[in-house]
């Protein structure tokens, strides 16, 4: 899927006469796809445990209306009010998490049913209407930018930096791993093929940064996405419980019986969705400077189509967060790369179910003549 | 007699292996033929280039059926010439009656509108055929797995069958359903259909077959003429493993200490009908290095009771006590089991035992990862060091310890869930069914590996409905019969007739007749 993505980020930039790439185009990229990428993070856990989520949407609605309502009408300050909402958006996830993993509703129906109690009760909430504006400090998070601190033949510094740190970091702990590898005998890939794979990435992340340094430099979502993204994928690659997960979505009676605390993880699974939500709609309420009762419409659907374009599988226990992040950005760049061509909303809704369908049925495809 | 099937010179090539070779069947009309091998041979593969699973032109040789060259493009290709296959899974829709089951995709209908009646009465027909007495209407989730394995036969009877191949028909039985079974297939050979036998189960075929072919590594080894006189079990087994395995059961001294586990006055209730008691005052003691064998019927219990113990994963209302080196213990869960050294090997290891979308590394470590972990986080080198200790000790068929446990034989397959519940670090190992559908040498490897597990001072449950299996493995028996403990035996005392005694003994004293009750 990588690959799939490049090539349609390859034809877009061809497409659109080199906007796409452009520092600007990039940036804006980050800023449109934030809150969805946050949402895949959470879904594909989601789906891998073999359940879905269909009501991010409103709760990402519901829960932007109430930080609203804390930071607009009741002048609650703006950190307290984000973790108050992150706490909200965490008890509608064990709220639904205790249907699904104690009562054992299906998922789809304890959502479903979500998604319709959520979005009544935005609406209720804002008295349909629009709550704005939001104080500085907050919109900060999703249009704000890491400061600049020295500039670098008019580029932004601390971003070139960042870049060359980051690489550092990378080159040292693959270089770590390998040698644990060797310490044990381990097979590892050949020298040649080692260091191309680290120029490889080094110059993706380089040219990432130095294109964010030509524009206004590192927007502040990006510093959390990365946070996310790093940290579950290290949880779900790396620690027991996130062995746990892929065990339940695996075979849950398997699991259950190999002293897997099924219900448990499946639950907390739950409640983590309802908090990626609620920063999702916090995400949002902040781009838009505003909280509406229209807010978070079909966002599920757009998760969901990043967790199955990203490799998750329909039967449960297949799927990686870089998977889910890679899907996002699939989509992300065709809505933007459609919109660059000047194709309709109406056409880009249509050319995305079609993606979806083709790029799912080719990654089976692939699968059943290699099994 | 003249010949009903030729297969001549059948090779089928997968990518990377070659799972039939050159190979060569002949079936008579009206004979019971068994075909044998251990797991891993070409049989059921070689039935599914029959039947069409595999069509004309994915293999390379001929089926001549009748007289005339067959060139099969599917199932229904085959079955139109009369030939059904039931697979060891049975295919039947669980939350449909058995009428609907039986004329599945054969329906009695009129422009695609169902004749009930025409149904409902070619149902009652063929059950009466096959011995089942029950409600066409009746929903085959219900049934026991011996009445769903004679509802799948009644289906291929309404197909005009004229070869009937059976896949393991008795795997999943218990001996009571198996000899009906067995019964039945002598029925059909008096009128005129002709059987394809795969077991396992070598007193059965021995019991029945007219003549049995043996395969080896997608090769024809033989093929035994048993009408004359009935081939001995040693000679069937020399054929399959090729060499005389005067010892089915490896020998053991067993050093048999104190006891380490006990339940004491253990009842359980149906999960989903929680009036009715599926064990009742069961009371029995492991010691260390001792095997302990628990014989029963279907429906005796025996999972119930196994799976209740182990962290209450079955059961409602469940009561009584558990002792673990004489200090009580209770489990609430299946971790709190697994902490205090209890393991349980579940009987279908498919749905209960892997993840099969897993490798087999990851399967042997879900039971015991704060083993390989620091804190939270999994060490996956130290993973692939135990996984491979694993892979070298139980001698596991495998290309390597990252091969997706699907993949695997069952024999394999089997080793990897012993492997993890090795890893696990118990005291006592309940093994329910440990050897279900693994072909004879694979058996005795897993024999050794319990065998060494008691050597190694832990107390072994064996739960399992092979007679043979239990008398030469076990040193002290416990019979179940309905819920409750009908026999304690010792090894020297017991033969399969005292166990049988005890496996139909009814609470009010008679002998059971149909099986207990629900499916087990």
């Amino acid at each position: 899927m990588v690959i799939a993505l490049i090539s349609i980020m390859l034809l877009f930039q061809i497409l659109s006469g080199g906007i796409l790439m452009k520092p600007l185009n990039i940036t804006n990229l980050i800023l449109q796809n934030s809150y969805i990428l946050v949402l895949a993070i959470g879904m594909m856990l989601v789906i891998i445990t073999g359940h879905i989520d269909l009501s991010v949407g409103s709760v990402a609605a519901f829960v932007g209306a109430i930080s609203a309502i804390m930071m607009i009408d009741m002048q609650i300050p703006y950190i307290p009010a984000i973790l108050l909402s992150l706490l909200l958006g965490a008890l509608i996830g064990a709220w639904q998490g205790f249907w699904i993993a104690y009562v054992r509703i299906p998922a789809f129906i304890v959502t479903l049913a979500g998604m319709l109690l959520f979005r009544g009760l935005t609406m209720l909430v804002l008295k349909g209407q629009s709550i704005a504006p939001f104080p500085d400090g907050f919109r900060n998070i999703s249009s704000g930018f890491l400061p600049g601190l020295f500039s670098v033949s008019s580029m932004h510094g601390l971003t070139l930096l960042s870049g060359i740190a980051l690489t550092a970091v990378y080159i040292y702990g693959e270089w770590r791993s390998r040698r644990i590898q060797q310490s044990y005998r381990f097979e590892v890939l050949p020298p040649g093929l080692f260091a191309a794979k680290l120029a490889a990435i080094a110059a993706a992340i380089n040219l990432f940064a130095y294109v964010l340094a030509n524009y206004e430099g590192i927007p502040n979502i990006l510093v959390t996405l990365f946070i996310l993204i790093a940290a579950y994928t290290y949880v779900m690659k790396k620690t027991v419980f996130g062995r746990h997960i892929y065990a339940v979505g695996g075979n849950e009676k398997a699991a259950g019986l190999s002293g897997v605390k099924t219900r448990r993880v499946t639950f907390w699974v739950f409640v983590n969705m309802g908090a990626l939500a609620a920063l999702s709609g916090l995400i949002y309420a902040a781009r838009l400077n505003a909280a509406t009762p229209k807010a978070g419409n079909l966002f599920e659907l757009d998760a969901i189509a990043a967790c199955f374009i990203g490799g998750a599988s329909a039967y449960g226990g297949v799927g990686t967060v870089p998977g889910a992040i890679i899907g996002g950005l699939v989509m992300g760049v065709m809505n933007n790369g459609m919109s660059l061509v000047g194709l309709g909303i109406d056409w880009q809704q249509a050319i995305k179910g079609l993606v979806l369908l083709l790029a799912v049925g080719f990654d089976i495809y692939n699968k059943n003549k290699n099994g | 007699m003249a010949t009903l099937l030729e297969m001549r010179g059948i090779t089928k090539t997968f990518p990377g292996v070659r799972a039939l070779e050159n190979v060569n069947l002949k079936v008579e009309r009206g004979e019971i033929h068994a075909l044998l091998g251990e797991n891993g041979a070409g049989k059921s593969t070689l039935m599914k280039v029959l039947s069409g699973v595999y069509p004309h032109g994915s293999y390379e040789g001929e089926i001549i059926f009748e007289g005339r060259p067959c060139k099969f493009r599917d199932i229904k290709d085959s079955e139109r010439q009369g030939i059904v296959i039931i697979h060891q899974e049975l295919a039947l829709i669980p939350h449909l009656s058995i009428a609907e089951n039986i004329f599945l995709g054969n329906e009695r209908q009129r422009r695609g509108i169902i004749d009930w009646n025409v149904t409902i009465a070619g149902t009652r027909e063929l059950l009466d055929k096959v011995g089942l007495n029950e409600s066409p209407e009746r929903l085959v989730t219900h049934l026991g797995v011996g009445k769903q394995q004679l509802v799948e036969i009644a289906k291929a009877l309404s197909k005009q069958v004229k070869l009937l191949i059976l896949d393991e028909p008795t795997a999943a039985l218990n001996e009571e359903d198996s000899d009906n079974l067995l019964r039945l297939l002598l029925e059909f050979k008096k009128q005129g259909i002709t059987s394809i036998l795969i077991s396992h189960k070598l007193h059965e075929v021995s019991k029945v077959a007219d003549a049995i072919t043996i395969l080896r590594d997608g090769r024809t080894i033989e093929t035994l003429d048993a009408r004359r006189e009935p081939v001995s079990e040693d000679r069937i087994i020399r054929g399959m493993v090729g060499r005389e395995l005067t010892d089915r059961f490896p020998r053991r001294e067993p050093k048999i200490g104190d006891v380490i586990f006990e339940v004491r006055d253990w009842t359980v209730y149906h999960e989903q009908h929680p009036d009715r008691k599926v064990v009742d005052g069961v009371n029995l003691a492991v010691r260390r290095g001792e095997i302990v064998g628990i014989a029963g019927l279907m429906g005796a219990g025996r999972t119930e009771l196994a799976m209740s113990i182990f962290g209450g994963s079955y059961g409602s209302r469940i009561s009584g006590r558990l002792f673990k080196d004489g200090r009580e213990v209770r489990f609430k869960n299946v971790s709190q089991a697994i902490r205090h050294g209890v393991a349980y090997v579940s009987e279908d290891r498919k749905t209960y035992g892997l993840i099969l979308i897993d490798d087999i590394k990851r399967n042997i470590t879900l039971p015991n990862l704060g083993k390989i972990s620091r804190g939270p986080v999994v060490d996956e080198n130290r993973e692939i060091m135990e996984a491979e200790r694993f892979r070298q000790g139980l001698s596991i068929k495998t290309p390597g310890i990252n091969q997706k446990t699907v993949n695997l034989s069952g024999g394999n397959q089997q080793k990897v869930v012993l492997s993890k519940w090795i890893f696990a670090e118990p005291d006592v190992l309940i093994l329910d069914e440990p050897t279900r559908g693994i072909d004879v040498g694979a058996k005795y490897e897993i024999y050794t590996i319990i065998h060494r597990l008691a050597d190694e001072g832990k107390g072994i449950l064996l739960i399992s409905s092979e007679l043979p299996e239990i008398l030469g493995m076990c040193d002290r028996i416990y019979v179940l019969s309905e819920g409750r403990v009908t026999g304690e035996v010792d090894r020297a005392e017991a033969t399969q007739e005292t166990l049988m005694k005890y496996m139909t003994r009814t609470g009010k004293g008679e002998k059971r007749g149909a099986a207990f009750g629900s499916p087990d």
